[in-house]
């Protein structure tokens, strides 16, 4: 048994109100290697990270460092022993610089004066070493998630550590900061750090990883090694069942005209200049849109746009036959509209609310909840637990679960219960399978493709080529805020979309 | 067994009381420290004083839950406030417009006293609107115009006292022109009714309704807070203004609505101090000091409108002991003394932290042992 381990995590139990996230779970991390880690929703990835990261204490359990018992109290204490984490929420200060972000605790003082200097040269050091391109005096608010992330990874090397804990890093990356990060991680394996890989794209972990471990509902299954297994194998392994990856459909059979958008222009953020610049296209019952581009082509914007959530600069549209342009959120909902948000933190729950009132954010006004403003308790948490049940929400305390306590993945689905049972006419899903296990993505397929055969419409919004592919009906390009072509998912192939994303192709006047 | 106590002790309601109890066990012994210090020979009996005065007799009794009413209506709008993500350090101004109205209806225009309070509640409304319509529309933080309110309601009220002559106590066979009409000279129809609780209280002239109405309003508060739809949309918005806009929730109007009706608690505290009939108010150059003790009572309470009820209460019963202390110390003292134990009363949120820390210290420890 002379296997060289940097991290051993051994028989980590840890419960919270209701639920034991972590029960008796082992993992040996050896040193040099990418380790992968599988599971469901809610199996209790973060919350074994976050006990190796000092934020959580197990009730039982050692982790030895070194082949030494060692004690995390904190993250003070996991960073001197060398650990370091990106976690699934990033956690930047918002109004800070870059640089500032990267240094903040372990600022180097001369006198009581910060040498930010000295602390530059550093980060560009490292940024350039390992490809790692950031904008050191770029507020963070200001800078987009891919950047957020490499600020993350700079923050770790910057306190020197040799164990990478990424939570989740991927669910927020685009197809090519993907690829980006794959490399950098080998790059960091190559020098000999050791690095932990939560995801839930199997295609990834047989990309980089060299071992797995899988747990399920806490328990940990086992670990294999990647060269010897298959992506079914996995899941296989993680959801307890075989999964299908490719979407079941028949083809589409488009209605009437249920969105009609026409030369609508949406400003940017920071109202600079149009991130939207007229975009004219029309969903029909009982199809699936998708509009595909790369991050930071208008999409964003053109949703905002379209919900409500930002005022167009010209344009028109209309849902039903109803000129809702200038319509108020409510009425847009009123009216049949859903939304699943990109940002599922900032816009899409209450985190301080529970589970059940966070599933009638879009509805807790409607007869059915209330009655003459006072709130039907009851009637909140019968349909509360419903919706738990048929979305497999899963949580501690069920109905009544902080949602902030919840896992990043089950809050996902918590929105996705809400704003596809609220029955709509149009769907615009943003996003809507970050951050999900591979069944739970099944089964949002599958609903989506159910609410479309229900003669629904739906607009979809998704960076996943994957998910593009396999679930739209229809595909628009948005490139620098405009469409630039319309194409057939059945009669086109990624690499041609990719063109067309990358704004290397163009349709004459494209008229969708 | 075991892990139904511990469920019990770290459930959040328990884990609240608790830490507040504990806050005000640390204040109390460090403003017995402090006594010991100041005056040590009559540390003792003075602390005895404070912690026994107010149930030493009913006329005390009575000024307990006197001084308490207005307390509780300021704790209430200052928690209610801060429930919907607003902090409301505009409790000062909009209970001194509280009173102005209550007194304006009561001495100037003699109306009943019901007319009164709601004239008191209107009053604070009105003052509660403008840091809610600045934040709203122009994001401009509450506390900076809720500041300047402050000076402001005191000024203008001042002014409109000193330039309506049938205010003053002057008019109505007073002897100082510098504070207003006694209101059983001028209005006896605008005092709080006692209904019989004088009897109760063998006499009491602190005495009155008022207590009940506070009460009735926290209550109010707590049902608008977790049983309505307004509450539900108040509070979404406090939490993440984002979201609620996403949810279709107008976040303006919450905003300035939440003000509003923290600004009618406050000012219906105001009406409610001064129809008591037991104090005039005194035209001086300084804010009120109710308003702002309106946020320890709010603190000490973790906002939440039934803990109000017991944090006014217990504020008004240390205050109503330190008066009695009087003669053996002086007033700064007191006031000293007061101050320190209602800070650290304040303090229960922290305490909170460090009792949750324990348990699971705690936790730890015995499973640690069951499992070697
Ligand atoms: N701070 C907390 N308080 C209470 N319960 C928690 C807390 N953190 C996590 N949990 C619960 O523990 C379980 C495991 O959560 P965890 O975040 O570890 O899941 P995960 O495997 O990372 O899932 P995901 O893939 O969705 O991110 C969940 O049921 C969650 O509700
Ligand atoms: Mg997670």
């Amino acid at each position: 048994m002379a296997e060289d381990f940097v991290i051993e995590m051994l028989h980590i139990t840890k419960e919270f109100p209701g639920i034991k996230a972590n029960d008796d779970v082992t993992l040996q991390l050896r040193r040099g290697e990418v380790h992968a880690l599988l599971g469901e929703n809610g199996a209790g990835k973060s919350t074994l990270m976050s006990v190796l990261f000092g934020l959580y204490q197990a009730e039982q359990g050692v982790i030895k460092k070194d082949g030494k018992e060692v004690e995390i109290r904190d993250p003070n204490d996991a960073n001197r022993l060398g650990i370091g984490m990106v976690h699934q929420h990033f956690k930047l200060v918002e109004c800070f610089t870059v640089l500032d972000n990267i240094i903040l605790g372990v600022e180097d003082t001369r006198h009581g004066i910060l040498q930010r200097a000295e602390a530059r040269k550093k980060v560009m050091e490292l940024s350039e070493r390992y490809g790692l391109r950031v904008d050191p005096d770029a507020l963070v608010s200001d800078i987009s998630v891919g950047m957020q992330q490499r600020v993350e990874i700079l923050k770790m090397l910057y306190r020197d550590n040799e164990i990478l804990i990424f939570d989740e890093p991927t669910a927020v990356l685009t197809p090519q900061e993907i690829d980006e990060l794959m490399g950098i991680m080998r790059g960091f394996k190559a020098e000999g750090k050791s690095i932990l890989f939560i995801t839930h794209k199997l295609g990834e972990i047989m990309a980089v990883a060299d071992r797995c471990t899988v747990l399920r509902k806490g328990k940990g299954i086992g670990t294999v090694d990647i060269a010897a297994t298959t992506k079914e194998e996995l899941s296989r392994m993680m959801v307890g069942r075989d999964v299908q990856f490719a979407v079941d459909k028949k083809p589409s059979e488009p209605g009437e005209v249920v969105l009609k958008v026409e030369g609508l222009r949406v400003p940017s953020k920071r109202h600079k200049n149009d991130a939207v610049k007229g975009v004219s296209f029309e969903v029909r019952a009982g199809e699936i849109v998708c509009m595909a581009g790369i991050e930071g082509n208008g999409q964003s914007e053109l949703v905002f746009g379209l919900t409500g959530l930002e005022k167009p600069t010209a344009g028109k549209v209309t849902l039903k036959g109803q000129d809702i342009t200038q319509a108020p959120i409510r009425e847009r909902s009123k009216a049949g509209m859903s939304h699943i948000p990109e940002d599922r933190h900032k816009h899409g729950l209450v985190l301080d609310y529970t589970l059940a009132d966070n599933l009638v954010l879009q509805r807790y006004w409607q007869p059915e909840f209330q009655r003459g403003g006072i709130i039907k308790a009851g009637a909140v948490r019968t349909y509360a637990e419903r919706l738990i049940g048929q979305y497999d929400v899963r949580s501690g305390q069920g109905a009544d679960t902080i949602a902030r306590s919840m896992s990043g993945g089950n809050q996902q689905k918590a929105i996705i219960a809400r704003e596809i049972d609220k029955d709509p006419e149009l769907l615009i899903a943003v996003q809507p399978t970050r951050g999900l296990d591979v069944g739970a993505i099944e089964y949002i397929h599958s609903r989506i493709v159910a609410e479309r055969d229900a003669g629904k419409a739906v607009l979809l919004i998704s960076l996943e080529l994957d998910e593009v592919m396999n679930l739209s009906d229809r595909i628009l390009v948005m490139y620098e805020g405009e469409i630039v072509g319309e194409l057939d998912p059945k009669a086109t192939t990624v690499q041609e979309l990719g063109l067309y994303m990358a704004g290397g192709k163009r349709q004459g006047e494209a008229q969708a | 067994m075991k892990d139904k106590k511990t469920s019990f002790w770290s459930s959040p309601a328990v884990a609240g009381v608790l830490a507040s109890l504990i806050s005000i066990v640390v204040g109390l012994l460090l403003g017995f420290l402090l006594l010991l210090i100041l005056n040590a020979g009559a540390a003792v009996s003075g602390m005895g004083t404070m912690l026994t005065a107010g149930v030493r007799n009913l006329d005390q009794l009575a000024k307990v839950l006197y001084q308490a009413a207005p307390l509780m209506l300021c704790g209430l709008s200052v928690g209610f406030a801060f429930k919907t993500g607003l902090f409301n350090i505009g409790a000062s101004g909009q209970y001194t417009m509280g009173m102005f109205f209550a007194l304006l209806c009561g001495i100037h225009f003699q109306m009943p006293w019901y007319v009164c309070l709601l004239a008191s509640m209107l009053g604070g409304a009105i003052w509660g609107v403008f840091p809610g319509l600045f934040k709203a529309l122009f994001n401009v933080n509450e506390v900076i115009t809720a500041i300047m309110f402050n000076w402001i309601g005191v000024y203008f009220v001042n002014l409109m006292c000193a330039n309506t002559p049938d205010m003053l106590a002057g008019s109505w066979g007073g002897s100082s022109n510098d504070r207003t009409a006694a209101l059983s000279a001028a209005n006896p129809g605008a005092l709080l009714p006692k209904a019989g609780l004088d009897k109760l209280f063998a006499g009491s002239t602190w005495i009155n309704i008022g207590i009940f109405i506070s009460i009735l309003f926290a209550v109010l508060v707590w049902v608008i807070l977790q049983k309505t739809t307004f509450g539900y949309e108040l509070k979404a918005c406090g939490f993440n203004r984002d979201a609620s806009q996403y949810a279709g929730i107008n976040a303006k109007r919450s905003i300035v609505l939440s003000m509003v009706i923290a600004g009618a608690l406050s000012g219906l505290g105001g009406g409610i101090s001064y129809l008591a009939g037991t104090v005039q108010y005194v035209m001086l150059k300084n804010i009120l000091a109710m308003g702002f003790n309106g946020i320890p009572v709010a603190l000490l309470a973790n906002s939440n409108p039934i803990g109000t009820i017991f944090s006014a209460l217990f504020i008004s019963y240390i205050q109503t002991g330190g008066s009695a202390m009087q003669p053996t110390f002086s007033a700064e003292t007191i006031n000293i003394v007061i101050s320190v134990i209602i800070y650290l009363s304040a303090f229960s949120l922290l305490m909170r932290g460090v009792i949750s820390r324990l348990l699971a210290h705690r936790n730890e420890k015995t499973k640690g042992g069951a499992a070697k």
